[in-house]
């Protein structure tokens, strides 16, 4: 079976999910290898990757790879693209992900696309485009397909792999050692899941009213183990920090659940969130247009409707 | 200091998009052209820097006839001068295609900065300023929220799930800026005035050294197999919270579905 490269997503030498769905995606398309760069890959980290499916672990761990930003990724990915020929590359659809994915695309002279939703066996790529209105299918024609897959588009499903740790070494070129990562600044998020990655999303819009309306928001969100996300109107108000919005202008979610407060439903943010599995809505509008994707939605103040709603999990979950 | 912006003309934000049914390109007919709204953000933090390091700020675009509309946008705002790349043998590049044409147009012109808008409304890919960098072989300093040029040296933070990065690099480089970056100013009468004056260089693909062979739907990396679009969604269930027990409800529509 063809190999499959997977870039494993990490953070500070935890693998994050969406690697466990991208290597279960792998499976179906081939023989996954995950591909590690930089340094800290510990046993637990491995045995994750093994869990999920990787045969192989390929380790580029020198530690001026993690000093650059995005180029060194790109270019130890071009390197095993040469010299093992994959049948396809899969990278989380993210910021840094997109970027690695764009610059091996042109080093390596393949085809990319971006923001895929599943791929099947004859890496036909399905993409939600336009805000979720038009579904496009595609394919790379040209090279090895690149292709960044969206967090939560595959449920990971354990299938234990050989995870067998393979040595790569890379000279990085002087290219891809210009940009230089001096500092890390990591903002208090108050022990929520991320954004992209959750499985449930509760966002607060301009029916919020205020900062101090977001305590109600995340209240909820804490008792469903959900991320918080904030319409452009909320960020743009200060109500909420700019890195929580969602929207064609800020992060694109696609949990399992997503629970819109307080947000009329402009497509400035439905182009963030329409692929989302089930969507609840409470507004106090009932014309808001966001009441047009609602599975269940409730015409009320959300000032009422939240906290009640957040005692009534508690009640039924404690 | 040279710096050079690329904007790109997409249809309306507010507008609903769709694709051509006869070649699965983007319609850029069936919806006023506008400036990519984070191009906007580009514009003004180049001329922010351009005001504080005497420099000059150049637009590039690629794009039909129309695309010129956006230039003028972008000089009314306050740059310098522009640059269009036009053909209709563009028509149809992938963003493997945009950037090789991209990068023909801004190699050997000596731009110490070329800033973009972190991704587009219409394609969101994001993926076009870093091809650029890895085709000039110039530092990436991508998605920043804040830029400080000192001399030579440019420092941005780098927005990203957790926080940001601190990056550094030297110039040359290509930045793309995120939206939180600053407030675009908006263009004034005199600018207005002023921009129908400024020069605008009209290039073919010919003119800025693009083989032919590279650009175009039928030189793309890769391609729309087919497309639909989605129906409505059904309509779900939408209650009133006359009884004052909307917050119930929900839990039980959640538990239903074994949310919760």
């Amino acid at each position: 079976m063809a190999e499959v490269l997977v870039l494993v997503e990490q953070l500070d030498g935890s693998v994050k999910k969406v690697t466990s769905e991208l290597l279960t995606l792998a499976r179906s398309l081939g023989e996954p290898s995950a591909v590690w760069v930089g340094g800290g890959l510990d046993d637990a980290a491995a045995a994750s990757l093994a869990e999920f499916g990787a045969a192989t672990i390929y380790v580029a761990d020198s530690a001026d790879l993690s000093e650059f930003a995005v180029a060194p990724k790109a270019e130890v990915l071009a390197q095993l693209v040469a010299e093992k020929s994959p049948a396809a590359v899969l990278i989380a659809s993210n910021a840094e992900g997109k970027e690695v994915a764009g610059r091996l695309a042109v080093k390596a002279n393949s085809g990319v696309i971006t923001d895929a939703v599943a791929v099947d066996s004859g890496f036909v790529a399905t993409q939600s485009v336009f805000g979720g209105s038009t579904v496009v299918h595609s394919k790379v024609t040209k090279g090895t397909p690149i292709i960044t897959v969206r967090p939560n588009s595959v449920a990971p499903e354990a299938a234990a792999g050989a995870g067998t740790k393979v040595a790569v070494s890379v000279a990085l070129s002087d290219s891809a050692k210009k940009a230089k990562v001096t500092g890390r600044t990591v903002a208090a998020k108050g022990g929520r899941p991320e954004l992209a990655e959750a499985a449930i999303v509760v966002s607060g819009g301009r029916g919020v009213g205020a900062a101090e309306g977001f305590g109600v928001i995340e209240s909820l969100a804490d008792s469903l183990g959900a991320a918080v996300g904030a319409s452009r109107a909320a960020t743009d108000a200060g109500w909420y920090p700019h890195q929580y919005q969602v929207g064609q202008t800020g992060k694109t979610v696609s949990p399992q659940l997503y629970i819109a407060n307080g947000i009329s439903g402009a497509i400035q943010h439905r182009a963030g969130m329409q692929t989302s599995k089930t969507i609840v809505v409470v507004n106090k509008d009932a014309e808001a247009p966001m009441f047009e994707l609602a599975d269940y939605g409730v015409v009320g103040d959300l000032f009422a409707v939240v906290p009640q709603l957040t005692e009534e999990i508690k009640k039924r979950t404690s | 200091m040279k710096i050079a912006v690329c904007v790109k003309q997409v249809p309306d934000t507010w507008a609903e998009k769709k694709l051509r049914s006869d070649d699965s390109t983007l319609d850029r007919e069936s919806a006023d052209g506008v400036m990519n709204e984070l191009d906007e953000y580009a514009v003004e933090e180049a001329l922010q820097i351009a005001e504080a390091n005497s420099g000059e700020v150049t637009i590039v675009t690629m794009g039909p006839d129309r695309a010129a509309e956006t230039v003028r946008k972008a000089l009314s705002m306050g740059a310098d001068a522009g640059i269009h790349l036009v053909d209709d043998s563009l028509h149809g590049s992938d963003a493997i295609a945009t950037s090789y044409a991209l990068a023909k147009v801004l190699e050997g012109r000596g731009f110490d900065l070329i800033i973009f808008g972190s991704e587009s409304t219409d394609a969101r890919m994001s993926v076009v300023p870093a091809m650029v960098a890895e085709r000039l072989g110039v530092a990436q300093l991508t998605f920043a929220q804040k830029v400080t040029v000192a001399g030579s040296t440019v420092t941005v933070e780098r927005a990203t799930d957790y926080g940001y990065d601190t990056v550094e690099a030297s110039t040359p480089a290509v930045i793309s800026v995120v939206e939180k970056i600053n407030e675009p100013r908006y263009p004034s009468f005199k600018g207005i005035m002023a921009a129908k004056k400024k020069p605008v260089e009209s290039l073919g693909a010919g003119d800025a050294g693009i083989d032919g062979g590279q650009i175009g739907l039928s030189a793309a990396w890769s391609g729309v197999n087919d497309f639909a679009v989605r129906p409505p969604k059904a309509a779900g269930t939408v209650v009133t919270d006359e009884a004052g027990d909307g917050g119930v409800k929900i839990a039980e529509f959640l538990s239903a579905q074994k949310f919760i």
